[in-house]
């Protein structure tokens, strides 16, 4: 009855196809074809890491290593390192001795290509790559406690240090799909990266002060999860918050976003194991 | 089922006719405008609906119901991005072509037909 009424009531809005293809016209003159590859990346300007949007309170705790619940898997991490595991009955250190030195500025420059495979892998990737190749270990699933721990160990040795990762033509395609994630509308809630992360941030969405959406301080303790996780649970909450399917924890979608996250955020200091509400 | 049967008419930013039939109830568009089914407050500010925290990505809705009559609130309820290409609003009445929907999501509007009538009712309040 009332899909009825309303089938009656609808007319094709004409008024808004006629703007609609005026503005396409328009944007097609102006030689930039679709919206979606208009945009071009860009860095936030001024470039700000997320540490500064947050309250003084959490701040104090990421600057004191003592107060930092975040450092507790570096330290489970160190401990991890220098443990025998698999088959080959070697531990992280038989084969990279002081982390320390080996893994200075290490994590600054993921996510990489890996040469052997061709593909993009993040420190995660890395770290159980190893485990299969020279330790000949189980893989540790994605954000398990000792992943992150190792993750969030190995990422400290750079920390103060920036970020830097060259596009080159081995990890164009990657950066490109990423920047694309960026700037893409998606889900019910149809809002992309850029719209929370270059237009807003410093606002408040309800309770959260927004910031620029860097992955700087991963793995990060947050409050609201009362633990330590992975950048790639932060972004899957994103997805969630706007409502579209979650891509997994360490599929291709969330490395090549982390991939242009780290180009975005080049300059910035890490901060693993970093603190945020 | 409501989810398919999203139509409207758009004329000068407006949209006249009521989306649904019923009678709409200011009361419970007071209750969704803070549910997390519809999450306005995220963005706007309402201190009328007795909330304590809100959002600032958006223009306060105090006031709206002088500033907006309800077939000019429809219109922006429904497609923001016909008044703002760049807007941030979702389009609580859209389900064609978006990207990457939730599975739980796809082919439903956020609002269906009733509850937007409801928000409306509500907004004309705030005077
Ligand atoms: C509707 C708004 C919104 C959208 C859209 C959104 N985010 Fe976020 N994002 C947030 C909020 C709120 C937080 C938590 C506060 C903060 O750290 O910015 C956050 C946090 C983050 C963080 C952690 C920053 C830190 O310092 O801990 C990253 C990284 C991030 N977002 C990236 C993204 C990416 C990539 C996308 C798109 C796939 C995205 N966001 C889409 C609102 C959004
Ligand atoms: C993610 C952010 C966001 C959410 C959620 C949101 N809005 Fe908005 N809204 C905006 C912005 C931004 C504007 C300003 C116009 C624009 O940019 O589209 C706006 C404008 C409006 C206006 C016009 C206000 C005026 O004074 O002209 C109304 C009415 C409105 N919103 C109602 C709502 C209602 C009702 C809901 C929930 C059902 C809601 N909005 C949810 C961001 C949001």
């Amino acid at each position: 009855m009332k899909s009825a009424n309303r089938a009656k009531r609808w007319v094709y809005p004409f008024t808004r196809s006629l703007v609609q293809s005026f503005t396409i016209a328009l944007l097609l003159l102006a030689g930039l074809g679709s919206t979606r590859a208009a945009e071009l990346a860009t860095r936030p300007n001024p470039l700000k890491s997320g540490i500064e949007f947050v309250s003084d309170e959490i701040r104090a705790l990421q600057q004191d290593d003592f107060s930092s619940p975040a450092m507790l898997w570096a330290t489970r991490g160190e401990k991890l390192w220098n443990e025998a595991a698999g088959a080959s009955g070697k531990s992280c250190a038989s084969c990279h001795q002081d982390a320390r030195a080996s893994m200075k500025g290490v994590s600054a420059n993921y996510p990489k290509v890996d040469p052997g495979t061709a593909r993009l892998t993040n420190l995660e990737g890395r770290i159980n790559q190893c485990r299969a190749q020279n330790q000949q270990a189980e893989p540790l699933r994605y954000e398990s406690e000792e992943l992150l721990a190792l993750t969030a160990y190995v990422g400290n040795q750079s920390r103060g240090l920036p970020v830097k990762v060259a596009i080159d033509t081995q990890n164009r395609r990657n950066f490109e799909r990423g920047k694309d994630i960026f700037y893409t509308r998606m889900g019910q809630i149809n809002l992309a990266c850029t719209h929370c992360h270059d237009r807003n941030f410093g606002r408040k969405l309800l309770n959260d002060t927004i910031s620029q959406g860097h992955g700087n301080p991963y793995p990060a303790y947050r409050l609201e999860w009362q633990t330590v996780g992975s950048l790639h649970r932060r972004l899957r909450a994103c997805f969630f918050g706007v409502r579209a399917e979650l891509p997994p924890a360490g599929s291709q979608d969330l490395l090549d976003l982390e991939l242009f996250l780290a180009w975005r955020s080049q300059g910035l200091k890490v901060e693993t194991p970093g603190v945020r509400r | 089922m409501q989810g398919s049967d999203v139509r409207y008419q758009m004329t000068g930013g407006e949209i006249r006719l009521p989306l649904a039939t019923g009678t709409p109830d200011a009361e419970r568009g007071r209750k969704l405008l803070v549910s997390r089914d519809s999450n306005c407050i995220l963005c706007h500010a309402a201190p009328e609906t007795g909330e304590r925290f809100f959002g600032n990505l958006a223009p306060p809705l105090s006031g709206v119901g002088k500033r907006l009559n309800a077939a000019q609130m429809r219109a922006r309820i429904v497609d923001p991005l016909y008044f703002n290409p760049q807007s941030i609003m979702p389009a609580y009445y859209r389900i064609e072509g978006l990207n990457r929907v939730a599975e739980t999501y796809r082919g439903k509007p956020v609002l269906n037909a009733e509850q937007i009538e409801d928000v409306i009712a509500y907004l004309l309040t705030l005077q």
